[in-house]
């Protein structure tokens, strides 16, 4: 895009800063627009689960709910408790949204339709999602309120703990498609499965890692069955108790970008991401895009599933299960993985 | 242009940073603000080309570590007077460090200033290699030339690891109680715990 804005005569780094700009704004704004319409998705699919009607009066079938929520939202005041840390109360839901959106920066929507194609593009995401959970400490610890900073706490141990087996799948990908590089990745599952279906999931080695990959993420975005540092039940609202008006809806938005972030990555890194599902030629004249945005409605389709069906999990068996159960197995694959790679692909003679 | 912006941004962040952390009077803040340090460091890596590094900065670093740092200063409470009434005494000892600090960064930039280090030019093994990615160069080098440093290294933190397993590892019988034994909960059926009863009226369930 830099040659371009280039072509108008602009200096390197001018065009160079406006196509960075436009490239954000391009990426952004749909993304704030996925985020409402996934949120009526949402609702609506957990309306059906529990057999009523979901959002229906704002719109045609209730389609503008969220702008409305959000316009009620922005019409509110914002109440910042006496006894808040002021600073870093309002820091924290910025830092939420920002991380949330700074990690869209090297998902790749088609081939070569990314914002910064970088060789560590696994592990930016991996670094930046990992910062999510400074929004969440911050707000807990700055609203100096008991139910808030149970929240914090459970969210600092939470993230911790699934990061490291979420790494170790990341690792056994990256060794299968022998790159960092997001659009490598998916290029490397071009044809994957018996020749002709473009996806790592249907690889016998790989599919357990699919399948713990999904529910590290659930538990890393503290999606439900994981939802504890929200546990409305025990806690209110969590970190978000003291919260209100457009500092309230910055968490908000900022959770469903990192949902589908994590619907991204699950497309990406075991579904074929923009390559369409299977190898026929017709099926390239769909855009990429297109493929991209279907494979994440499916994986956010089956985390409103899981949220509408099955109960919360309680804190120790969270524990239990990042540590005893995935950390083990990931590490397990880990070998098996390095292993059969090094007999086949690599092997000395 | 634009490096050199950033590069003076960097660079001023993190001096400012680490300022900051060491005169914050909230140890949540200086944890916050040392917290920025690293990021900021991480950008000036990014800036020189060590993006793995950089990256593995923010991961291990700002991901994990100082998460726990920040876990364990919120819940500590510290008695700020108390922690002022240290700083005389204490002081000639942090000279002393802030010196052999000096000492070492002086020595460092004197013998980077000498001369190129030339590494592993005697048997070639580490020849540069430009055009190859971070991550293939560190890899190329780390499990060729420096493998044993590197087990040695892997050693040593499995050693450290086990070491802080052990001591924190104190298993009473109060604990064994407490704990749940998630096998027996899953292995637990509907039939095992309820039963169903017909009672007459007026006769009640004999329990």
């Amino acid at each position: 895009m830099t040659e371009y804005f280039q072509s108008f005569g602009m200096s390197y780094e001018f065009a160079w800063f406006t196509a960075t700009i436009a490239g954000i704004l391009l990426i952004a704004l749909p993304l704030m627009l996925a985020v409402a319409m996934i949120i009526y998705v949402d609702r609506k699919v957990l309306g059906a689960i529990m057999m009523r009607r979901g959002p229906n009066v704002v719109g045609p079938f209730g389609l503008l709910q969220s702008f409305a929520d959000g316009l009620k939202v922005f019409l509110q005041e914002t109440i910042i408790p006496s006894a808040a840390n002021k600073g870093l109360f309002l820091l924290a839901p910025i830092i939420t949204f920002t991380v949330a959106l700074a990690a869209w920066a090297v998902i790749p929507f088609n081939s070569g339709a990314v914002l910064a194609d970088i060789n560590v593009g696994l592990l930016y995401v991996l670094a930046v999602s990992s910062l999510g959970v400074y929004g969440v400490v911050i707000s807990g610890w700055a609203s100096n309120s008991k139910y808030p900073f149970f929240s914090a706490m459970r969210a600092a141990a939470q993230m911790i703990s699934y990061e490291v087996s979420i790494g170790f799948i990341l690792v056994c990908v990256v060794l299968w498609a022998n790159s960092f590089n997001l659009n490598d990745i998916i290029v490397a599952q071009k044809g994957h499965g018996l020749g002709f279906v473009n996806a790592f999931a249907f690889n016998p080695l790989l599919f357990p890692l699919f399948v713990m990959f999904l529910i590290s993420a659930m538990a890393e975005t503290a999606r439900a069955p994981f939802d504890l540092t929200e546990a409305e039940s025990e806690l209110v609202a969590g970190y978000q108790t003291e919260y209100s008006s457009m500092s309230f809806a910055l968490f908000w938005l900022g959770e469903y970008a990192n949902i589908l972030l994590m619907c991204a990555l699950c497309a990406i890194l075991f579904f074929g991401g923009w390559l369409p599902p299977v190898e026929w030629e017709p099926l390239y004249a769909i855009p990429g895009w297109i493929w991209l945005f279907g494979k994440m409605f499916v994986f956010f389709f089956i985390f409103s599933w899981t949220w509408g069906t099955v109960p919360r999990y309680r804190y120790d068996q969270l524990m239990r299960l990042g540590w005893k159960v995935f950390l083990p197995l990931s590490l397990l694959f880990v070998f098996l993985i390095s292993g059969y790679l090094m007999l086949t692909r690599y092997a000395p003679l | 242009m634009i490096q050199t912006l950033a590069f003076y941004l960097f660079a001023l962040l993190v001096i400012a940073s680490g300022v900051f952390t060491i005169t914050a009077r909230n140890p949540v803040h200086s944890v916050l603000w040392l917290i920025m340090a690293f990021f900021n460091a991480a950008g000036l890596m990014v800036l020189v080309g060590a993006e793995f590094i950089a990256m593995l900065l923010v991961i291990v670093y700002v991901g994990a570590v100082a998460v726990l740092f920040l876990f364990v200063v919120m819940m500590l409470n510290i008695d700020f007077a108390e922690m002022r009434a240290g700083f005389i005494k204490n002081f000639p000892l942090g000279i002393a460090i802030a010196l052999v600090l000096l000492a070492e960064l002086v020595l460092g930039i004197g013998a980077y200033k000498a001369g190129a280090l030339e590494l592993g030019v005697a048997d070639g093994s580490a020849a540069p290699m430009i055009g190859e990615s971070n991550i293939t160069s560190l890899g190329t080098l780390l499990y060729s030339k420096y493998i044993f440093l590197f087990e040695a290294a892997g050693i040593i933190l499995l050693v450290a690891m086990i070491g802080a397993i052990v001591l924190t590892l104190e298993k009473s019988a109060a604990d064994v109680r407490g704990q749940q034994d998630i096998g027996k909960q899953n292995r637990r059926r509907p039939e095992d715990a309820t039963e169903m009863q017909n009672p007459e009226v007026g006769k009640g369930v004999e329990l």
